[in-house]
């Protein structure tokens, strides 16, 4: 029972770091039909933000606290989201309206590009990540422990859904992106603009990223410039899991993505972990391609 | 490309590349060692632009098919000892056969269900196969898992690399010029219109994707019996895009110039290497001036991918857009 609490924790900490990439996915898909290859190479990204503005920061707030944790975080998804302002803007809006094949090569050479120029400015060898926030351990009962890390992971998580889930219902902005998910030409016709828009998406998108950056930072403390293919690719899953285009699917494919996770490397062996994600992959596609929370779309001529 | 004297070209390539190999002991080792790659480069570049070029069937998992006539082919040649060169010869030849046979099965397994899916939900599901498949080799303990299988023997040669390269240009190019291919092109051009006309897409997408899968098999028999170690790491997510990188520069459906592009690309790094090793010109930096660009191929690769989807998605080396088949 104390195994199967320990790994439930530990897959809910991972999969809720998987939700806020899937959410990236799944929102940039809904507007754009198209899988942003490079979203998971900007979760690497966001963790490289904090670990270069740590030290920074340190020097004006005391670390490790709150505040400066806080601080970090908040920064990278800043710079975060710029960077995805930027990749939309000079990589994916010159090809809008081309085959989507081309889009989506396009896609894997900017993730390829950040990877690679990554390893080269960063350097190849896993980073040791400085702690931005105290550890305790919150709960020692029996063989389960529980560290004040996760509980960050999981309520920083919350927090941020909260803040999405309020931009995407209650904003101006939030309805423009309904709009333009919903039907594109009729959208713009209504005056929605939307190449603001869709830069708003990535800058989201990116921001949340770079959220899951830290907080994986965070948790598992060595960072590298390859440290976001495995995630990305994961998160995607995540996101068609839950039906891509789906705010609440992306939450909960990362959530279900996570735990599995979680329990095969728990209880079947830990080598095996990383084929998981595509394993329920292949499933889902074939039996709901739609996925959990989707609609169904029917293709037309 | 004309092809009304393909089958004399195919012979002629298969005679050259028999007596080049009987000469092979004059050439430099690490030369002969670029060809085989340019050679292996050639048939994986190829055997892919069957499902990507000519199908339209967006396959990022190549490297695993690699993988499976790799392994298949050094763990039965590790079976036996030295023998004589024609015991030799045809026990290879055998060897890769039963490479490439066993990844045409995976292919056809792999096909069957993903082929459905189309565009980039077919990329990420062969992408994921791909990796399942590697993930399985890493915890194969009769193939050493993660710690890689030696290959004992290095049957690899000229006659080998080329004739298998020269062989699956032929099949690719019969392949698509039949009266049956040209509904691979009909199922890339427009899937909808092509069964609406009664063409059985699927049936077309997974026979791209078996006989692709065959000839990745025999190169990756043809890799393990050149390098003569392999790795699962080997034939990771990178593997498979630098094969595609091959097939996009070239020209998606191009052949010829996915052949230009599968040397160019092979000689790119070594070129590389080349550079990073020339000695500083006194007075200017200190040793190795260039050996940062060693690691920058993947740099290049991507650069590329972003700049010619940008500016020409149709490869460099397409220049006009032709029907595949005169009018």
């Amino acid at each position: 029972m104390t195994e199967f609490l320990q790994q439930l924790i530990n897959g809910l900490a991972f999969g809720s770091i998987l939700a806020l990439i899937a959410l990236g996915y799944t929102m940039v898909y809904g507007i754009l039909r198209f899988i942003n290859f490079a979203h998971g190479d900007v979760f690497m990204l966001g963790a490289f933000a904090g670990f270069y503005l740590a030290p920074k920061i340190a020097r004006v707030l005391p670390t490790p606290s709150i505040g400066s944790g806080l601080a970090v975080l908040f920064a990278a998804m800043l710079i975060c989201a710029a960077i995805g302002v930027v990749i939309e803007r000079f990589a994916y809006r010159p090809l809008r309206g081309r085959p989507k094949l081309t889009v989506l090569i396009t896609a894997i050479g900017v993730s390829l590009f950040l990877e690679y120029t990554g390893q080269f400015v960063f350097g190849a060898a896993p980073k040791s990540f400085p702690r931005l926030i105290p550890d305790y351990p919150i709960a020692h009962v029996g063989g389960l422990s529980v560290t004040s890390d996760q509980i960050i992971v999981l309520s920083v998580t919350g927090l941020l859904l909260v803040a999405l889930r309020f931009i995407v219902l209650k904003t101006k902005i939030g309805m423009a992106m309904r709009a333009l998910s919903f039907n594109p030409e009729a959208a713009a016709l209504m005056g929605v603009n939307t190449d603001i828009v869709i830069s708003f998406t990535f800058a989201l998108g990116s921001a949340l990223a770079a959220a899951a950056g830290i907080l994986f930072a965070i948790n598992y403390p060595a960072i590298d410039p390859l440290m976001g293919i495995l995630p990305g690719l994961k998160a995607f899953v995540a996101a068609v899991l839950g039906g891509i285009g789906n705010l609440p699917g992306a939450v909960l494919g990362g959530l279900i993505i996570g735990v599995t996770e979680a329990f095969v490397s728990g209880y079947i062996s830990s080598t095996y972990r990383d084929a998981i994600a595509f394993g329920v992959l292949i499933l889902i596609l074939l039996v709901k391609p739609s996925g959990l929370l989707g609609k169904k779309e029917v293709e037309k001529v | 490309m004309t092809f009304k004297h393909a089958k004399l070209l195919l012979l002629a390539a298969l005679l050259l590349s028999l007596l080049i190999s009987l000469f092979a002991g004059r050439i430099n080792s690490y030369v002969l060692f670029v060809l085989y790659a340019i050679g292996i480069n050639i048939i994986l570049a190829v055997s892919l632009n069957l499902i990507n070029g000519y199908t339209g069937q967006f396959s990022l998992g190549h490297a695993g098919f690699m993988a499976v006539g790799g392994y298949t082919a050094a763990v039965i040649t590790n079976q036996f000892g030295d023998l004589n060169a024609f015991a030799a010869g045809a026990l290879f030849f055998g060897a890769l056969l039963a490479g490439g046979l066993l990844a045409a099965v995976t292919g056809l397994l792999v096909g069957l269900p993903t082929l459905r899916l189309r565009g980039d939900y077919l990329a990420i599901v062969t992408l994921g196969f791909g990796e399942i498949i590697r993930v399985i080799f890493q915890n194969m303990n009769a193939v050493g898992a993660a710690r890689g299988l030696s290959v004992m023997h290095g049957y690899t040669n000229f006659f080998w690399t080329f004739g298998t390269a020269a062989v699956t240009v032929y099949v690719v190019t019969a392949l698509v010029h039949s009266t049956y291919g040209r509904g691979f092109i009909a199922v890339r051009d427009d899937e909808v219109a092509a069964e609406a006309m009664g063409i059985n897409t699927t049936k077309y997408k997974v026979t791209a994707f078996v006989v692709g899968a065959f000839f990745a098999g025999m190169a990756g028999g043809l890799y393990a019996h050149s390098i003569q170690f392999l790795t699962p790491s080997g034939f990771n997510f990178m593997q498979s895009i630098a094969i595609v990188v091959m097939v996009i520069l070239g020209g998606m459906g191009n052949t010829p110039g996915v052949i230009i592009a599968a040397i160019l690309l092979t000689l790119l790094p070594e070129g590389l290497r080349w550079l990073a090793g020339i000695p500083s010109l006194p007075g200017i930096a200190k040793a190795y001036p260039f050996a940062w660009v060693g690691n920058t191929r993947m740099i290049i690769y991507s650069l590329l991918l972003i700049g010619l989807m940008l500016t020409r998605p149709q490869g460099l080396f397409t220049w006009k857009r032709r029907p595949i088949l005169p009018a």
